[in-house]
């Protein structure tokens, strides 16, 4: 050890440690060896793994592989558990998160510096960031918890819920996920990832000690054959995900069908976007904190720096100079920026990527410094001359890497940002409000920061777009994922399909008349269906009633494509303008109402009065919609910094409706409006049997003011087409109403794109008032803009 | 693991060698482009601020070599209207021996011959404090051109320094006129500090911004450049007399200019954040700014300085804490 005297001279840094010793003296507690933790206690531990150090790559203790009876105890723990936890009081249930809050201070550095051995991330990052935000998400849902019964009024917890966490944050991930489920009332069974189990074995163990109730919280630990068996099990009822969009798609795939709401939190690829008008400096501690916090291993990385080509050589030649300045060691160091990368598997990724990168003709960059040899330590690294087309600038890497390319204009950048399937978050850097305040809702992300970067809380929403998955953790928005509305939709009862007459036997109508066989309406135009067939339509007696056109998948590419073309538009218009367009709806449908009225008589039999009411409901829904369009606000959450985060409430974008058969008019109204009102354009494929009145509305819409290409209109076979939609990469969400096995194979499909799906399989009354916000919530995506201030 | 590169030979290390070895900054043109380009993002600087201190830390043997390093970095001060020549006098003699012996030998530091990096008085006791530090190789600083405020009469202001430096100071802290920062009057302060550093002639200059009177960090930014293209030797946050004196945001914008400046001109401006700088653990975080952002070169006291009265006490109790294991006590120092 160099001298007092030698380090005045070289004034270098020494060795920080923090302590390890509680925390091996809880490791050894346990005997370096855990079962899961069920039903309020620990069972024997079965066939076990290592859990490694990174730093070090030696054993820290052995967990169990769960198994699928394993999977079966917990979830029948976590049931059993249900029926006395969704019924305390929520202050009692606020109680108990609170208590978990304190439990989690009081264990602040045990917990910080276990996740530090456990992932390898600095116990800088454990003690300032993860654990204090653990313990902040527990407060803010203990806050949820008391007012559920207000806030939430009409709304019921979903019952036992299967989380599956990463290992790039544990804990953390850990309290996004368990605080909301339980104060909402439900009843967990989690799993953390197998490299870093170690976090939430300790947290289910003192969350006992702290008094929540047997069965409420469980832990299993295991690889992804434990994932699988909670993800296919029968009694679980949500399945929470939060890893890769690889995992998340198989997820999506094997939930298909099942009933089981789905979140996913998934990849990204984010873009972090430097203006030439931009504080340089603070730009550089943005890219550190962007994407070498955690070691790069962070879902919403700042992995692309997009940089405007007046500042890029200046903000490179910062950027190595700071690169040069950080320092890469044990975790366990408090003087250290990096620690270990979580596994020899993950730095063999990064390392083959990394050598791609070059190989692709990138160039690359590292400090002059090496990197500790034993255990998983990766340097920072950054690419410069990286097209969009490297395998670097588009895969996410999950690790310290960073890839640069530059642009042009200010919309130039928007398209770069938007050049990926992922859509998670994205930074953006520019003293200009008024370019910030224009980006920001351009790019196709969950969550921007303007200025900054990786700030989370859990007021504040959190997720993705696109291939990022779906659902927010966080917030109100985060609340909606872990519970379901329950009151008065006139929901249940089996599918009432009927099936269409074959048109070889269908009666033909006695009276010869003008024919007036509807073609598709796309675009704003009445267009004649690819095919060149038609379908038949028979009324209740099985009397022809007229004919529509078959449409096939060549008429939905046409009509996604026109309605792309109009979503630009439509987005960005006035709510005022949406809102008039969808009552003018309204008005010239009352016009015609006894024409629709009759067209409903004749194709579904209902008597005079039905079919009247029929039309007037769909007339008052329009009303509805048109009300709404200029009142479902975003908000500007309360986060804890000099700042605001903007919630914006943004349409998705193209979407699909597959309109349910009864109710043929008011159906397709109360699924197509809230979407025309939230400002998504769409393509609606009205009932199968009974489509006529959707067919109707083309002169309807023509004459409504409602631009081309918003509403498009493609009949034919149901579920065919369906299919079709939920497999379109760029219709980015479906609606489903019908067959229980159409709502699986759409679910299934949907896993291409990642596309948001909403399926319904039970026949609902119409008539009855709809919880708009429902509605209005599934029409639309979060994005929360975080914008600190202060000159 | 990385340090930068940056030179380790600093020769001009020794208390009161300001500037050996070290090309001092003629100054320059003044670029009013470049001046009103400088924007600087508060919340951005505020965040990377508050992880200086958490990012990187001293133990131990560091900790102790650290505090020694940042005795030999103090301008040890006294600005009260009720100095006199016996608590001059008796700043000088701790500035001369700012350790206990028995401290001194524990740390093995004896060979390190530690002293303060120079006393800064007002101009009235600049005889005095040069007449006691005689031989100790400490150089007397004065604060000058109507220090606090800068608001007497320019030729007054001006006539401060020559009158310092004849009376035996080395390095002049002078002040500037807020109201050219706050009206966006750049060449009027840069006339002003050009004007001040040909009247020091060959000693050194320390032009005090007074950032918390200048508004914003952009100003602050803007100030800073004004003041080096004008020739400043050091920049320095505050008089000590403002309501908010040396901060880390605002010493963290101010080191990113002086390495802009660097990277212009090649030139190396010193720092002296100064005003409220009390406690052993606030120095270190000093330290801390310094190595990450600019290098160790700016570890000497050529090139950084605090301003400080106080500090230096809890240091000596930090160092004892350090040799005996006990925690120690003021009174136990002795006093400046």
């Amino acid at each position: 050890m160099p001298s007092v005297a030698e380090i005045f001279k070289t004034m270098d840094y020494g060795p920080a440690p923090e302590s390890d010793a509680e925390a091996r003296a809880w490791l050894a507690k346990h005997g370096g060896k855990f079962g899961h933790f069920v039903n309020g206690a620990w069972t024997k531990s079965g066939s076990t793994f290592d859990v490694i150090d990174p730093s070090t790559n030696t054993s820290l203790a052995k967990v169990t592989q769960g198994t699928q009876k394993d999977v079966d105890a917990a979830v029948a723990a976590a049931r059993k558990a249900f029926s006395k936890w969704s019924k305390l009081t929520p202050h009692a249930r606020a109680r108990h998160l609170y208590a978990l809050a304190r439990m989690v201070q009081k264990h602040a550095r045990l917990f910080a510096v276990i996740e530090s051995m456990d992932n390898g991330k600095p116990i800088r990052e454990t003690r300032d960031l993860d654990i204090p935000l653990v313990a902040r998400h527990f407060y803010h849902h203990a806050g949820w918890a008391q007012l559920f019964a207000t806030e939430f009024a009409g709304y019921a917890p979903l019952g036992v819920v299967g989380q599956i966490i990463p290992w790039n944050f544990p804990l953390l991930m850990l309290a996004w996920k368990v605080a909301p489920a339980l104060a909402a009332g439900n009843t967990v069974v989690l799993k953390p990832a197998e490299f870093t189990p170690l976090s939430a074995l300790l947290f289910a163990e003192l969350a006992y000690e702290a008094g929540l109730p047997p069965g409420v919280l469980n832990i299993i630990t295991g690889d992804g054959k434990t994932g699988a068996a909670m993800v296919e099990h029968k009694d679980i009822d949500k399945i929470a995900f939060t890893g890769s969009t690889d995992v998340g798609k198989i997820i999506r795939k094997a939930t298909a069908g099942s009933g089981k709401k789905l979140s996913l939190e998934l990849g990204g690829k984010s873009p972090f976007i430097v203006y030439e008008d931009a504080d340089l400096d603070s730009v550089v501690e943005g890219v550190v904190d962007a994407i070498w916090f955690n070691q790069g291993q962070v879902c919403c990385a700042g992995s692309r720096l997009l940089v405007q080509e007046g500042v890029h050589d200046t903000l490179m030649a910062k950027i190595r100079a700071r690169m040069e300045k950080l320092r890469v060691g044990k975790p366990l160091d408090k003087a250290v920026d990096m620690g270990a990368i979580v596994a020899p598997e993950q730095l063999d990724r990064i390392t083959k990527l990394v050598a791609q990168g070059k190989a692709e003709g990138a160039e690359m960059w590292q400090p002059s410094w090496s990197v500790p040899k034993n255990g998983c330590f990766y340097p920072p690294t950054l690419f410069t001359n990286v097209e969009p087309a490297s395998t670097i600038a588009q895969v996410e890497i999950f690790g310290p890497v960073l890839v640069a390319m530059s642009f042009r204009t200010p919309e130039e950048s928007v398209a770069l940002a938007n050049n990926t399937p992922f859509g998670l978050a994205a930074s953006v850097w520019t003293e200009n409000i008024n370019l910030a305040l224009d980006i920001a809702p351009k790019i196709k992300a969950g969550v921007v920061w303007v200025n900054a970067t990786n700030l989370f809380d859990a007021a504040a929403g959190f997720g993705g777009y696109r291939e990022s998955g779906f659902g927010r953790e966080g917030g109100r928005e985060g609340m909606y994922e872990y519970c379901r509305w329950e009151m008065g939709d006139g929901r249940g009862g089996a599918t009432a399909t009927k099936k269409a007459a074959s048109p070889l036997t269908s009666p033909i109508s006695p009276l010869p008349s003008i024919d007036r066989t509807p073609k598709l309406f796309i675009g704003g135009k009445q267009a004649r269906p690819d095919s060149g067939y038609s379908r038949v339509i028979v009324g209740p007696k099985g009397a022809r009633v007229g004919e529509v056109g078959e449409g096939n998948r060549k008429d939905l590419r046409n009509a996604v494509e026109a309605a792309h073309a109009a979503a630009k538009s439509w987005s960005k218009s006035t709510a005022h303008l949406r809102a008039q367009i969808l009552y003018y709806i309204g008005e010239n449908l009352d016009a015609r109402g006894d024409e629709f009225a009759a067209r409903l008589r004749a194709m579904t039999g209902a008597t005079a009065a039905q079919a009247r009411a029929e039309v007037d409901a769909s007339i008052a829904r329009l009303f509805t919609y048109a009300a709404w369009a200029d009142k479902y606000d975003g908000a500007v959450h309360n986060v804890p910094i000099r700042g605001v985060a903007l919630q914006m409430n943004e349409p998705i974008g193209v979407v699909a409706v597959v309109a349910p058969d009864e109710s043929p008019l008011l159906g397709f109204i109360s699924t197509v409006a809230p979407l025309l009102a939230t400002g998504n354009a769409v393509v609606a494929v009205p009932s199968e049997v009974h489509p006529l009145s959707a067919t109707d509305l083309y002169t309807v819409l023509e004459s409504s003011d409602v631009p081309d290409g918003v509403v498009n209109i493609v009949t034919g076979a149901k579920d065919v087409l369906a299919k079709t939609l939920a497999e379109h990469d760029d219709v980015e969400a479906i609606w489903y109403w019908g067959s229980k096995d159409g709502k699986k194979a759409v679910e299934l499909a949907s896993a291409g794109n990642m596309k948001r799906t909403w399926c319904h399989s039970a026949v609902r009354d119409w008539q009855v008032e709809l919880p708009a916000r429902e509605y209005l919530r599934e029409a639309t995506q979060v994005k929360n803009i975080w914008v600190p201030y202060g000159e | 693991m990385a340090d930068g590169g940056v030179m380790r030979d600093a020769g001009g290390g020794k208390p009161g060698t300001a500037h050996g070895g070290l090309a001092r900054n003629p100054g320059q043109p003044l670029d009013l482009d470049r001046v009103r380009s400088l924007r600087v993002n508060r919340s951005a600087v505020e965040r990377r601020a508050a992880t200086i201190p958490t990012r990187r830390t001293v133990k131990k043997e560091w900790q102790a070599a650290w505090l020694l390093k940042a005795i030999t970095l103090m301008d040890l001060t006294t600005l009260s209207g009720d100095d006199t020549a016996g608590n001059v006098r008796r700043l000088c003699a701790k500035a001369r021996n700012p350790l206990r012996d028995d401290i001194v030998r524990a740390l093995g530091a004896e060979s390190l011959d530690v002293k303060t990096g120079a006393v800064c008085v007002y101009h009235q006791w600049v005889s005095t404090a040069v007449a006691a530090l005689e031989g100790s190789g400490v150089p007397v600083a004065a604060v000058s051109t109507g220090f606090p405020a800068g608001l007497s009469p320019f030729e007054q202001r001006l006539a401060e320094i020559p009158a310092s430096v004849k009376a035996g100071a080395q390095e002049i802290d002078i002040v500037i006129t807020r109201a050219h920062v706050l009206t966006g009057d750049w060449q009027a302060l840069y006339d002003e500090v050009k004007a001040f550093r040909a009247a020091c002639g060959d000693a050194h200059i320390k032009a005090i911004l007074a950032t918390g009177e200048l508004a914003t960090l952009s100003n602050v930014a803007r100030a800073s450049w004004v003041a080096m293209q004008a020739g400043a030797d050091f920049i320095k946050t505050s008089t000590g007399k403002e309501g908010t004196n040396a901060t880390l945001p605002v010493s963290l914008v101010m080191v990113r200019q002086i390495r802009e400046y660097e990277a212009a001109t090649g030139f190396k401006v010193g720092y002296k954040p100064a005003g409220g700088i009390r406690t052993a653990k606030q120095a270190l975080d000093y330290l801390l700014l310094m190595k990450e952002e600019l290098g160790d070169r700016w570890l000497q006291p050529d090139l950084f300085r605090f301003g400080a009265s106080a500090l230096l006490t809890d240091i000596e109790r930090q160092l004892e804490h350090f040799v005996t294991g006990r925690y120690a006590a003021a009174h136990r120092q002795p006093m400046p």
